[in-house]
């Protein structure tokens, strides 16, 4: 069916059939025929991962960091490796610049927690953008409560576009903090970082990016960008469930305290006082999740196979040909920008409630996901208690958007004796 | 899975023309029900004399299945006893969820939920209205 769709353009020619089969998610008899639009909430994984996670417990299980004997020190070997491979996928000048972490909702805590609320005090100021995931919004909340720091907002239009004139307006001197999606997890809005950056940095203000979206789709690259502090998960990006970065300037990192204290993350104990391993590794007390990190390398190595800039066309035309035939619907309301912009697209279909609209979808085996999307202040800006959203990621074909598009029509039609 | 047998036709109509839909006027009660994982409200109000629920109502916003139930409910509890309205709560959550089999000849038109516990992820909203009432009724009896 989609055997003709090639994801690369390169001389490889990977099609997309190649991609799948290496998924064992999409071979088992229980799946088959499921069209999952789901991935911006977590992705699927390929055997080259869930193989990484296998050796590492079958095969050299110990700790890191600790053992000397041979299987410690391929552990520790391992996890290293796969700190290497992140800090490579990202652009990071060096690996100890990468924590690794459970996932970007903790990346984002470690940041408020080790450099906000040692670093905020009454009086400055945080600006934040109104399309952030709960993840990228809690924790500065918590930080703006403990330090006496004050949130800004900045807003967006209709088109799904942030407001930089708003932006240049807040920005000031007492701004500490920009605080800012790379891709937004319901508009698949793309903000203009370069420029926020650019302005932040000139009055001296740190930028925390949230990766959680971008880094599966787009190539990113932290020092291209000058971001201060650049935050994902594994999990979107093929990785294991409980895997995810930390990145922050190797300055940032050194100056930081530790947010979370115990073994491995110390230089020298005494009875009352101890001192601090260098970074990263002291943030990182206590066991790691090893195989979780060594599987989110092996996801990267998956993606640098393919090439994520290929992954990148693909999902664009994926989602440019999904915006076209979604247009024809009757109806149908799409919230964010049409061009440039991530596989992920929100929408709600005449007066069906999108919970409705999912459950229709899924009884035609269709994996889409209704609700706030935890952004709950995109919902009030866009002033609807939810929306549907349906994501792609490199797996998916046209010929399963063909087949969740008939099914919006569908659900159009049986919603309609509703009215 | 019939999709027709978790919308039938008494949920659809319940959603079309929402019963008791509104605030009661000096209510006794008026009990927030939030349902996190999809963004779904409830206000539900209610007058409560001698033990008896003589008037409720309902706002907010949501799925067919939470407005549906909570039409589908203010109906069936009202002039209701307190007990009552509790024993039709534990029957409804026990039916949608699923869990045993319920005699649903005192259940009138809430039997047409039936269908919703072979959607695990409907159950809360078919609930939202339930368990606002439940917590009315615990704050009734203090």
């Amino acid at each position: 069916m989609s055997g003709a769709e090639t994801i690369l353009k390169s001389k490889n020619r990977i099609t997309i059939d190649n991609v799948r089969e290496q998924f064992p998610f999409f071979q088992q008899p229980q799946n088959r025929g499921l069209i999952y639009l789901d991935s911006a909430a977590t992705a699927q994984r390929p055997q080259q991962v869930l193989d990484a996670w296998q050796e590492f417990n079958v095969l050299y299980n110990a700790n890191s960091h600790r053992g000397a004997y041979k299987i410690a020190e391929r552990a520790t070997d391992e996890y290293e490796r796969a700190r290497a491979k992140v800090a490579d996928f990202i652009g990071a000048a060096s690996p100890e610049e990468i924590v690794f972490v459970r996932g970007a909702t903790e990346a984002v805590n470690f940041a408020a927690y080790g450099w906000g609320l040692h670093n905020l005090k009454a009086g400055d100021e945080i600006i934040i953008t109104e399309m952030e995931h709960h993840s990228n919004l809690i924790p500065w909340q918590m930080a703006a409560q403990k330090t006496g720091a004050v949130l800004k907002f900045v807003g967006f239009d209709e088109t799904g576009m942030l407001n930089m004139p708003q932006f240049y307006d807040l920005l000031s001197p007492k701004t500490r903090l920009i605080t800012v999606t790379h891709m937004s997890n319901v508009l698949g809005t793309i903000p203009d970082l370069a420029a926020i950056i650019k302005a932040a940095h000139a009055t001296g203000a740190l930028v925390l990016v949230d990766g959680a979206q971008s880094v599966p789709h787009i190539p990113v690259n932290v020092v291209e960008l000058d971001a201060d502090f650049y935050v994902f998960s594994g999990h979107k990006v093929l990785g294991p469930m409980g895997s995810g970065a930390l990145y922050a300037r190797r300055e940032i990192l050194e100056k930081m305290e530790p947010v979370f204290f115990g073994g491995s993350m110390i230089s020298d104990v005494d009875y009352t006082h101890s001192t601090w391993n260098d970074i990263p590794w002291k943030f990182e007390a206590g066991t790691q999740n090893l195989p979780g990190a060594i599987g989110l390398g092996a996801a990267i190595d998956f993606i640098n196979k393919i090439g994520i800039g290929n992954i990148h066309r693909h999902d664009r035309d994926l989602t440019d040909y999904a915006l076209a035939g979604m247009q024809g619907i009757k109806d149908l309301r799409i919230y964010g920008p049409m061009h440039n912009r991530g596989p992920v697209i929100s929408f709600s279909l005449g007066a069906i409630h999108p919970h409705d609209l999912a459950t229709f979808l899924d009884s035609r085996n269709i994996a889409i996901r209704s609700g706030h999307h935890c952004a709950k202040l995109i919902m009030k800006r866009l002033r609807v208690p939810a929306t549907a959203r349906a994501s792609f990621y490199l797996y998916n074909t046209k010929s399963e958007i063909d087949e969740f598009i008939h099914n919006l029509e569908n659900a159009r039609e049986y919603f309609s004796k509703w009215n | 899975m019939e999709l027709d047998n978790l919308y039938q036709e008494i949920i659809l109509e319940h959603y079309k023309h929402p019963r008791n839909h509104g605030a009661v006027t000096n209510a006794d009660v008026i009990i927030n029900g939030k349902n996190p994982f999809c963004g779904d409200e409830i206000v539900l109000s209610l007058k409560v004399k001698d033990n008896i629920v003589t008037e409720v109502a309902f706002e907010g916003h949501g799925c067919a299945i939470s407005q549906a139930s909570a039409s589908v409910m203010t109906e069936q509890i009202k002039g209701k006893s307190l007990q009552e309205a509790k024993q039709l709560f534990e029957q409804f959550t026990k039916m949608v969820k699923g869990e045993g089999d319920v005699d649903t000849e005192n259940m009138d038109e809430l039997a047409a939920f039936q269908g919703v516990c072979d959607y695990p992820t409907r159950v809360k909203c078919a609930l939202l209205s339930w368990n606002a009432l439940k917590k009315a009724l615990e704050g009734n009896q203090k």
